[in-house]
């Protein structure tokens, strides 16, 4: 038997390390199954398939909702007079010549769509994920005079153009993101795919 | 009866554990007003476990079923509807006491050494609360408890480079889901109370090895014994004389706690939200979104602060901070005495602002931004700006200014000299 003074104590400290190591890499290792499952599963994954949608009876300054991947698309039919107030607000804008990347390269333009009149976006905040009200009221009472269309996020007020370009000092800090997408004909557009 | 206790004893400490932890724990005999309120916590703890066991036994975590199955248990569970109400009404009112209990810390220095870890371990139950608090608030699957969490979930998608990728991670699906409200609800019942258990025990053992705080920070601990009793001269027994003030303050608690349940449960929209008798809709936010009451203040901070270098994590780093910052408390107090009976008057003006300003951010992020108009555009620095945004501002300052400044203040501050023995 050992008694205190014949034990080695760098070895038995060099196996007490050895062991804790292996042992704490096992435990790694077998968390790791628990942390994966957390991710999106197969099925939550193949939800997130492209739709398509039929925007032939969308009317001037019509705002119609979709979904696409659980998440709200808008499809707005700008009037000529929506898109006379785009130029008007590039002083007021933080990103007005959508250089950050929220949208595809066919929709880095001042109204950022492919087609001027319709714009198609994914209509969450860009701040906190909330899911601004299309305010086309021009100068209402709470938004102010200078209030010449866009959207207006509820939940920490963050405003956008109608382009979801988003206005300076905002909680909100980039634009509205454009999802990809491409028209399959003049009224059909596929939301979600916009590979040739 | 006693030969049974002694054959208990002689295989598990029956009688040692309730004499340390209660029976006998000496406490000093000035505790007041303040005092109620550790107990009535764990009182409200017994109440949400109880009762949320009782819920689950009719609750469906399953994204098309939560709502119907608590309008199931509203309406048709015999009972039902109380056992709900007393659920979300024990909520509010575990942040009451719990936010009273802080403040009582706060006042009387119960965090100064030797007690730094009865706070910590504080900390920690008041984090695992809120934690606690959010995933339950999604369960019955209302527009408020899906926007709450759609909010407080793209919290961490702010954060550089991995924040989207947490996102998704948290709630495992590219929106809040049926497969969100699934863990939500295993967090909810489980892995939470576990845990707020288990520092529930770790906080109480904590106090009981240290000894409590009083109103006159005196340590009794190093008083001399009372030669009649051997107990130290202002100390006395847990049991019966606590046991039977705490009852008061269970009988009074539940007075108040009964008014709410069956008079007010939602409580004009602050203890249960209005948008939350709506089924959760992701394609439609509502139109005023706030979080529940207890979470307001953090919530006006957050929303105060503005993005800056096309990122607003920096308003996510405020809110976490703001409530971090209670952990340091032990250590940025450097004042000479631990009561407020016994600061002077820098300390006990900073803690009045803090309060105010918790009240304050509480009030704003409770209403709309917008409430109070902008300042006009000729106005200097803040020319355009929500009223409410900078009015959240200065007391985002002042909030911290209370900790920050605490080693300057606490220091300085002409205190008058702690007693040996408590005033009554």
């Amino acid at each position: 038997m050992a008694t205190e003074a014949t034990v080695d104590k760098g070895k038995r400290r060099f196996l007490i390390g050895a062991t804790g190591v292996v042992g704490g890499v096992g435990a790694a290792a077998a968390a790791v199954p628990f942390v994966m499952s957390f991710f999106p599963s197969e099925r939550a994954k193949a939800a997130g398939a492209p739709v398509e949608i039929d925007i032939s009876k969308l009317e001037p300054g019509q705002k119609i909702d979709v979904e696409w991947r659980g998440k709200v698309c808008w499809i707005v039919q700008r009037t000529p007079d929506m898109l006379a107030t785009l130029p008007k607000l590039t002083e007021r804008l933080a990103d007005a010549a959508s250089g950050q990347d929220q949208q595809p390269a066919y929709a880095r333009n001042e109204h950022r769509s492919i087609k001027p009149g319709v714009w198609i976006a994914v209509g969450i905040c860009t701040h906190l994920g909330c899911s601004p009200t299309f305010r086309k009221d021009i100068a209402p009472a709470d938004l102010g005079p200078d209030w010449l269309g866009g959207f207006f996020c509820p939940c920490h007020q963050s405003k956008f153009d109608l382009a979801g370009r988003v206005y300076k000092s905002m909680p909100a800090p980039t634009n509205l993101v454009v999802p990809p997408h491409k028209y399959l004909s003049d009224s059909k557009v596929l939301i979600g795919d916009d590979r040739a | 009866m006693e030969k049974m206790l002694a054959w208990i004893d002689a295989r598990f400490p029956l009688t040692a554990l309730w004499e340390s932890q209660w029976g006998k724990y000496v406490a000093p005999k000035n505790f007041n007003f303040w005092y109620y309120f550790g107990s009535l916590a764990a009182f409200v703890l017994v109440i949400q476990i109880v009762t949320g066991i009782f819920l689950t036994m009719n609750y469906k975590p399953d994204a098309t079923k939560a709502f119907e199955s608590v309008e199931y248990i509203m309406r048709d569970v015999q009972w039902g509807w109380l056992i709900r109400y007393m659920h979300s009404t024990g909520a509010s009112m575990f942040f009451i006491v719990v936010y009273l209990h802080m403040f009582r810390g706060l006042m009387y220095g119960s965090y100064r050494k030797p007690r730094e870890l009865v706070w910590i371990f504080g900390c920690l139950i008041y984090l695992a609360l809120m934690a606690e608090a959010f995933f339950g608030y999604l369960l019955p699957w209302g527009q408020m408890s899906y926007w709450g969490a759609q909010v407080i979930v793209n919290l961490f998608s702010s954060i550089p480079l991995i924040g989207e990728d947490l996102a998704v991670w948290i709630r495992g699906d590219f929106t809040i889901s049926d497969v969100t409200l699934n863990r939500f609800f295993a967090f909810h019942v489980i892995a939470l109370p576990l845990v707020l258990l288990g520092l529930v025990m770790a906080h109480l053992m904590a106090l009981h090895e240290t000894g409590s705080n009083n109103p006159d920070g005196v340590q009794i601990k190093y008083q001399p014994k009372d030669p009649a009793t051997g107990l130290p001269l202002d100390g006395i027994y847990s049991h019966p004389y606590y046991t039977v003030k705490d009852i008061v303050g269970v009988v009074v608690f539940l007075a108040v706690f009964s008014v709410i349940v069956f008079f007010m449960p939602e409580m004009g929209g602050y203890f249960i939200e209005a948008n939350n008798f709506v089924p959760a809709d992701p394609l439609r936010t509502p139109v005023h979104i706030a979080p529940v009451w207890y979470f307001t203040p953090y919530y006006a901070m957050l929303r105060a602060v503005p993005s800056y270098f096309g990122t607003q994590v920096w308003g996510v780093i405020v809110m976490g901070l703001a409530v971090m910052v209670f952990f340091a408390v032990p250590w940025l107090d450097r004042g000479a005495v631990r009561s407020v009976r016994y600061r002077g008057t820098l300390y006990k003006t900073w803690l009045a602002i803090f309060v105010v300003s918790f009240l304050v951010l509480g009030y704003l992020g409770v209403v709309p931004i917008t409430i109070w108009g902008q300042f006009g555009e000729s106005v200097p620095l803040v020319g355009g700006v929500d009223r409410a945004t900078v009015v959240a501002r200065v007391f985002t300052a002042l909030y911290f200014a209370f900790f920050v400044l605490m080693p300057w203040y606490t220091a300085i501050d002409k205190t008058k000299p702690e007693p040996t023995r408590v005033t009554g």
